[in-house]
């Protein structure tokens, strides 16, 4: 394949962040080129692959059967002595959604980019920027085999938790250890599920130390079985999802593995800066993640009008400069800082319980105590206050944890 | 010297050049290639990595 040298925009990275802001730059008439290390789109996955309805609308997408694998009405928390919280979305109204097949997600959103006119080069790796008078102006790339140097006027980085592109211009993008979780994970036929149209959610901190265990189905039988858990813990994730796959084998021991993942998820605030001089960070790469449980396509896809709407005008004016791209951070942070800085403080305060505290939050749900509505709320940095409230009343020992929160 | 990294084990996941302070590992297509000049062996990806593929190469975690 033979391509341009010159572009308006070069995206790195062809996941949901990259492949969509390569759609909205194309589509506002930029000549757009989206790179990609590897020789296949969307494979392989580090994800659980679990998008509601509300990022799909967002989105602009409908789901489409060849992607939108399994319609989820909601999920089943279940606590570290196995008490089980059916939550249905369907009946609330909100939080519904599909899991999908990640990798013809993916496929699917690089077609519509190209029909919008974006170019992707795979199987190119970026081993250097090319910067000029401190502004990023373009890449230089080993494309299958051959180093290639490639200018843009503007360089997007969209390559996930391990962005290296932003910490070649100088952006701080390293992922404090104690801020990312580490996450295993099989794709498994087999299985017997609680029931395919649930998630299912695992708590405990002999589960899953700071995180869950997780069991998405794709099928009446096929489900994304994984963990994510806090990056600092002297075990591997791997650890333990095996000891909880066999601590309930009968419900694996007629399944076996088809897929092997694993990740690092961001599970903090955003980036600093998600723009340099001719430089801008979107998707994973600026951590736009949802620290609650670490979704990070939905705020990616949305992303892409905002990053594209910027950097049309930037170019237009022929000032590419920090200041000028911040407009991105600016319009981002409005629109979600407040809201996942709340998310986060949910998760800090979920981290800090232990088994006991969470059966008590547990009880209060199967009691009426924390209505569904509350528990999905969470997902959005709301109703801890109630949370709250309903552990105090279940748990007196608790008192000093509630007051340090309401403190804090 | 620098950390190891069993390519068996190896998921290629970047969970570990995720939190390298030194920007030593880097994700390839199918491996991480260790950059042995920036690694100091501080040992935080040997935590991070979510299947135990890499050890520093005294032996310890620390």
């Amino acid at each position: 394949m033979k391509y341009d040298r010159e572009w308006d925009v070069i995206v790195v990275g062809a996941g949901p962040a990259g492949i969509k802001a390569g759609e909205e730059l194309a589509k506002r008439g930029l000549k757009t080129l989206v790179i990609d290390r590897k020789q296949e789109i969307g494979a392989p996955k580090r994800c659980g692959e679990g998008l509601s309805m509300r990022w799909i609308k967002i989105s602009g997408l409908e789901p489409e059967p060849i992607w939108a694998r399994q319609y989820i009405n909601g999920a089943i928390l279940i606590s570290p002595k196995g008490k089980k919280i059916v939550i249905d979305t369907d009946k609330l109204g909100k939080g519904s959604g599909y899991i999908i097949e990640r990798k013809m997600f993916e496929k699917f959103l690089a077609a519509n980019a190209i029909r919008a006119g974006a170019k992707f080069m795979l199987k190119a790796n970026v081993y250097d920027l090319v910067m000029e008078d401190d502004y990023v102006k373009g890449v230089r790339v080993n494309y299958m085999g051959d180093d290639l140097e490639l200018r843009a006027k503007i360089v997007v980085a969209a390559d996930g938790v391990d962005s290296r592109i932003g910490r070649m211009a100088g952006l701080n993008t390293t992922l404090p250890l104690t801020e990312m979780d580490s996450g295993f994970q099989y794709e498994m036929a087999g299985v017997e599920l609680l029931d395919p149209n649930k998630m299912e959610l695992y708590f405990g901190n002999e589960v899953a130390p700071r995180g869950y265990v997780w069991v998405f189905p794709k099928g009446k039988d096929v489900a994304n079985v994984g963990i994510g858990i806090n990056g600092a813990n002297e075990k591997t994730a791997r650890y333990y999802l095996d000891k909880w796959i066999e601590e309930n084998w009968d419900r694996f021991k007629n399944a076996s593995v088809i897929e092997i993942n694993a990740g690092g998820i961001p599970v903090t605030k955003p980036v600093d800066e998600f723009v340099g001089n001719g430089i801008m960070l979107t998707g994973d790469a600026a951590r736009m993640v949802n620290p609650i449980h670490g979704g990070g396509m939905g705020t990616a896809l949305e992303a892409a009008g905002m990053l594209a709407d910027v950097a049309k005008e930037a170019i237009a004016s022929g000032d590419v400069s920090k200041e000028k791209l911040k407009k991105f951070q600016d319009m981002w942070m409005e629109k979600h800082g407040e809201e996942f800085a709340k998310i986060l403080k949910v998760r800090h305060f979920f981290e800090r319980l232990n088994d006991e505290q969470l059966e008590a939050i547990a009880d209060m749900a199967l009691k009426g105590g924390l209505t569904p509505d509350v528990l999905v709320d969470l997902g959005h940095g709301k109703g801890l206050v109630e949370v709250a409230k309903a552990l105090l009343k279940a748990s007196p020992a608790a008192a000093k944890l509630v007051w340090e929160f309401i403190k804090g | 010297m620098a950390v190891r990294i069993d390519r068996d084990k190896c998921m290629y996941c970047g969970a570990c050049t995720s939190v390298c302070p030194f920007l030593a590992l880097e994700l390839r297509e199918t491996y991480v290639h260790v950059h042995e000049d920036k690694c100091k062996e501080c040992g935080i990806c040997v935590k991070a990595c979510p299947v135990g593929a890499i050890s520093l190469p005294r032996g310890d975690t620390q």
